[in-house]
């Protein structure tokens, strides 16, 4: 049960989704856009969100797109993970995805709901910012496409009552060597100890992470450190360096155990992504 | 568009139509057990993680706790009251699959929709599938058991001229 009443609204364009937001925010209704609901149910059973407005965006056929479109890779940000998982267009995308919370979780919980989450593990975001796709957002003054280096710091950095409508990854993406392991504390579903995504681009080895730090990210200067000449262990050891500070020292990991596990399985990566001539 | 802070509506429940005076508040769960009277699909940990209250939606299985009533306006919805003899039913008496039962609505949702899905899941299929439903009690052993032996005869069945 949740402690708070909200009206529910299911706008069938963008356009209405964004003017309904706008005029909710005018009258104080602390509006929020609903994709799988999944947060927005157990945060606010906590008294962690409110809002007196949803604005459902699973009726808008811009955001359930998934398919090729003009040299891109183009994924509706109110599409469940299941869907993204089957679909399979993107196979880091669906790997990242399958790693998220459990297979019956992942029919209602939504790409777009996973990078715009207050839960930081965000671990959909990892495919979009390796193969720096971009993401299409839409507000007041129209629709606009930006690429997500320059839209995610920690987390993605929309402007107040804009909606994440759909992300583009282009094509030659889809089928770079990869790898994505999810390694956690125990069982085979729950948040991450630490998630390694990683693909093989032409100009060398792109690493992004999840369950390092209280946010997830793709660090330019640890690939730079990870693509010198020279063993696996000491490009890793020189990488660390700039790892973000501090580590995640939680009930999932201490910090020490975390880095220990983020060493061995970013050796592995490597070493199979190197070994991978495709 | 809609705004409602209050709303009659009609839900698809087990094949009847159900008059139902909801908020858009109320999860599935809560409507089911407290306005409908179906009290299968159980109130475990509320937060997704249990699967407990695991019902099907559009053949979907779904946890209830995570979904709005007025999300399920137009789709069709399955509660474990829903089947009746079905042969998952049926191989969890014959596997032992539970003890106290709490668990089972929630289990049996699952595989259902499993079953329909993926009729000749592999291991690694059926475990993914089992991984998002908690059991305190019996061991998954024999949950596993009674979900491959309908495997099984599907894998028969199938093979039969
Ligand atoms: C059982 C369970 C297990 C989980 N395990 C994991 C895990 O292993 N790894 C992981 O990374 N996460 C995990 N999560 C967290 C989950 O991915 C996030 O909570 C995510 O936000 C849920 O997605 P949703 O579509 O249901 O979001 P919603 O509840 O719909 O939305 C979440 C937030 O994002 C905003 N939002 C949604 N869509 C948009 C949009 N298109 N544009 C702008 N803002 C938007 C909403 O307003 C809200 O503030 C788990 C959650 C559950 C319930
Ligand atoms: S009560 Fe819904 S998953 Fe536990
Ligand atoms: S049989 Fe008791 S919780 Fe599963």
């Amino acid at each position: 049960m949740l402690s708070f009443d909200f009206d529910y609204y299911q706008p069938k364009s963008i356009e209405e989704a964004v003017q309904l937001y706008h005029a909710l925010d005018r009258e104080e209704k602390h509006p929020l856009y609903y994709s799988g609901g999944t947060e927005i149910i157990t945060l606010g059973r906590l008294d962690l969100v409110y809002t007196n407005a949803v604005i459902d965006i699973k009726a808008i056929p811009e955001c359930e797109v998934l398919g090729t479109q003009e040299g891109y890779f183009v994924t509706g940000s109110g599409l469940t993970l299941t869907a993204i998982e089957e679909n399979n267009g993107f196979p880091l995308l669906s790997k990242a995805a399958s790693g998220v919370a459990d297979h019956t979780a992942r029919n209602k919980i939504t790409v777009g709901g996973n990078i715009c989450g207050q839960i930081f593990y965000r671990e959909a975001v990892l495919p979009f910012l390796l193969t720096d796709s971009k993401i299409v957002a839409a507000g007041m003054n129209g629709v606009r496409t930006e690429h997500i280096m320059s839209l995610f710091n920690k987390t993605l950095r929309l402007k107040k009552g804009e909606l994440l409508v759909q992300l583009q990854t282009e094509k030659r993406y889809l089928n770079v060597p990869y790898r994505c392991v999810k390694k956690r504390p125990q069982w085979d579903t729950g948040y991450p100890l630490v998630t390694i995504a990683a693909i093989k681009a032409e100009e060398g080895i792109r690493v992004a992470f999840s369950g390092v730090s209280p946010f997830p990210f793709r660090s330019r200067e640890m690939e730079k450190a990870l693509n010198e000449n020279g063993r696996i262990k000491e490009r890793i050891l020189a990488s660390l360096q700039h790892l973000p500070k501090p580590v995640l020292d939680d009930v999932e990991g201490s910090s020490e155990y975390r880095l220990f596990v983020l060493k061995n399985t970013l050796f592995d990566i490597l070493r199979e992504l190197e070994e991978d001539h495709r | 568009m809609t705004a409602e802070r209050s709303l009659s509506a009609v839900l698809n429940v087990n094949d009847e139509e159900r008059a139902v005076h909801l908020k858009p508040t109320d999860t599935l769960l809560f409507v089911l057990r407290e306005k409908l009277g179906l009290s299968g699909a159980k109130p475990g940990c509320l937060n997704g993680d249990c699967g407990a209250c695991t019902v099907n939606i559009d053949g979907l299985a779904m946890k209830s706790c995570l979904m709005l009533a007025v999300e399920s306006l137009n789709k069709k919805i399955t509660t474990i009251e829903g089947l009746k003899g079905t042969p998952i039913q049926q191989a969890f008496v014959e596997h032992f699959a539970f003890q106290c039962g709490y668990c089972t609505p929630g289990f049996i949702m699952n595989c259902h929709a499993m079953l329909n899905t993926v009729p000749d899941a592999n291991d690694d299929t059926i475990a993914e599938w089992l991984n998002s439903n908690i059991c305190r009690c019996t061991g998954y052993q024999e949950i596993e058991g009674a979900v491959r032996s309908i495997v099984k005869k599907n894998q028969m069945n199938r093979k039969r001229p």
